[in-house]
């Protein structure tokens, strides 16, 4: 639906997005995640046609967006980040304005702008200056402006940036929604919500794509490289230099389960242990969720006369990935 | 060309929304009854002669601070964005502000008829120079409203929207005052770019096209100007 070829942006001499390639495809929902001034707004406003691209080019159902960029607005709604709207307009009369310019037929205006104030939950301000709403209201007011004329695209930049919960909630909810039948674009900073909401996820540090996946492999990518927590007691605590002669043997028992776990010792947690972790995330072994590697651990060690402290595992989360990627 | 009225009816209500549109329409009305009345006794002829001569003087400061929002509140608000993601070309976008503002100008002239019905009743007017003038005063305003969008086109701040705006607009009202500063082989061509000229001579009442290409081209000039700028800027 949406190809993107190596898409470049420079201010200046400030590269903002670096050779983006992306193909989206039709009932997408699209999570653009990364850190402050990776490129996201600039990434989605080059998308809606708002910049011209250094470089590069965005074919949209086979229209060049540099050679047709009417045609590419026609078939987009976009919500600009925190909403910018015409503040001394009342809401009936914006969302009316908007409908014309969309092209929206005079005798279907009014029951489109109900059917929109119904979705985006407007009944109630609809007679209200823009200029007297709160964020959260006006984010709404945006997201019935983008989808004025059933786009099949909708683009929005950070919907839900600023609102309270229940209002990210609604927010999430609407998306989920219209999201069945439309390409949903969105950029966040918010993992949990790329997470619930997207199919996929692509994720852009200085202007270039780090990662693209889609949500399920992204999360279950996160879970495999999990991390064990070990720490034994040690009999030999206060015997000189013991510490080390029991940790090497342990390290030696562990790495006869299975050669290829990597071990680093640690601090003790408390006095009188010896503590390790253990990653695992190189053995496709215990890639697999099912297969978990406490167990093994914990039968290896009842065969000696080492008491376990603590045994415990931590999983690797979206977020431990998007910082690594990130950083 | 829908685009184009569509965002010319919404640009023109947004005049009368806000307080802007009364504020000027007063200031405009009071200033040139004033300035007509206090001197129209003493001349003592039946016609608006003093009026349209101060006319250009006045639009170059009125009429700038009726475009100086146009751009820069866009550009400063933020909502700029949506009208440029929307399905308008930057054409529309320009000549519907032009003929928004115009349109307004109208309006801001349009009270001012009233001069010429009163003064029929005290004396005979000829209606030539009346009516040219009017035309005269139209043509001006736009000329003035396509520099005065151009200048708000370049910044995000309002008041240097005006005073870019005023600057040009003043300047391309006493050009002809000024040709003792120029070289007297180019005085000719610097006169001609004079407003001030071809509006007096509208408003004697002899329409000539060279006065229309005149404020035709300037229109041209400043919404091509405003055009070129939209197109840097993204």
């Amino acid at each position: 639906m949406i190809q993107v070829k190596n898409l470049t942006k420079y201010y200046n001499s400030f590269c903002a997005v670096d050779g983006i390639n992306l193909e989206i495809r039709k009932g997408e929902i699209l999570g653009l995640l990364g850190p402050n001034g990776a490129g996201k707004t600039t990434t989605l406003r080059m998308l809606t046609g708002f910049f011209k691209p250094t470089a590069g080019d965005i074919m949209v159902k086979d229209i060049s967006i540099l050679e047709n960029s009417l045609g590419v607005k026609e078939m987009m709604g976009y919500l600009p980040e925190s909403a910018p709207l015409y503040h001394n307009m009342l809401v009936y009369d914006y969302l009316y304005y908007v409908a014309n310019i969309r092209g929206i037929k005079k005798d279907s205006i009014p029951s489109r702008l109900k059917e929109l104030s119904e979705l985006c939950g407007l009944s109630d301000i609809m007679h209200q200056s823009v200029s007297q709403l709160s964020k959260g209201l006006k984010q709404r007011v945006g997201l019935a402006h983008a989808m004025m004329n059933d786009p099949e695209i909708l683009i929005l930049d950070e919907p839900t940036s600023g609102l309270d919960p229940n209002q990210i909630a609604e927010i999430r909810e609407i998306i989920k929604r219209i999201g069945k039948e439309k390409t949903i674009i969105f950029s966040t900073h918010i993992l949990s919500e790329a997470e619930a909401t997207c199919d996929r996820i692509v994720i852009i540090n200085k202007g270039k794509i780090v990662a693209d996946d889609s949500t399920q492999t992204l999360k279950s990518r996160a879970a495999s490289g999990s991390t064990i927590h070990l720490s034994l007691y040690d009999s030999d605590y206060y015997a000189d230099n013991a510490d080390n002669k029991n940790s090497d043997e342990v390290v030696k028992l562990l790495k006869s389960i299975t050669p290829d776990i990597e071990i680093i010792k640690k601090d003790p947690v408390e006095k009188g242990v010896i503590s390790f972790e253990i990653y695992s995330s190189q053995n496709q072994k215990y890639s697999d969720s099912s297969k978990d590697l406490r167990k093994d651990i914990y039968l290896k060690i009842k065969e000696t006369n080492w008491i376990i402290a603590q045994l415990s595992r931590e999983s690797q989360t979206l977020e431990s990935i998007f910082h690594e990627l990130t950083k | 060309m829908k685009q184009i009225i569509n965002i010319a009816a919404k640009e023109f209500k947004d005049y009368f929304i806000s307080p802007i549109a009364y504020i000027v329409i007063s200031i405009f009305l009071i200033i040139t009854g004033w300035f007509f009345f206090s001197t129209f006794f003493l001349f003592d002829t039946a016609d608006m002669r003093n009026f349209f001569s101060m006319l250009p003087i006045i639009f170059a400061f009125v009429i700038p601070a009726v475009t100086m929002r146009l751009f820069s509140e866009e550009m400063n608000v933020g909502s700029y964005e949506i009208l440029l993601t929307m399905p308008v070309s930057f054409t529309d976008i320009a000549v519907g502000k032009f003929v928004a503002a115009t349109l307004f100008s109208a309006c801001m002239l349009f009270p001012t008829l009233s001069y010429p019905i009163f003064i029929s009743f005290i004396g005979e007017v000829d209606p030539g120079p009346v009516i040219g003038g009017y035309i005269g005063a139209m043509l001006l305003s736009g000329a003035f409203c396509s520099v005065g969008i151009f200048a708000s086109s370049l910044t995000r701040n309002q008041i240097v929207a005006f005073i870019i705006g005023a600057a040009i607009c003043f300047t391309l009202t006493i050009l002809d005052q000024l040709l003792f500063f120029v070289p007297q082989s180019i005085t000719e061509v610097v006169a001609f770019f004079g407003a001030d000229s071809h509006f007096q001579s509208i408003s004697k009442g002899v329409i000539d096209s060279r006065d229309i290409l005149y404020f035709l081209s300037v229109i041209f000039i400043g919404l091509f100007g405003t055009y070129l700028v939209m197109q840097e800027r993204n």
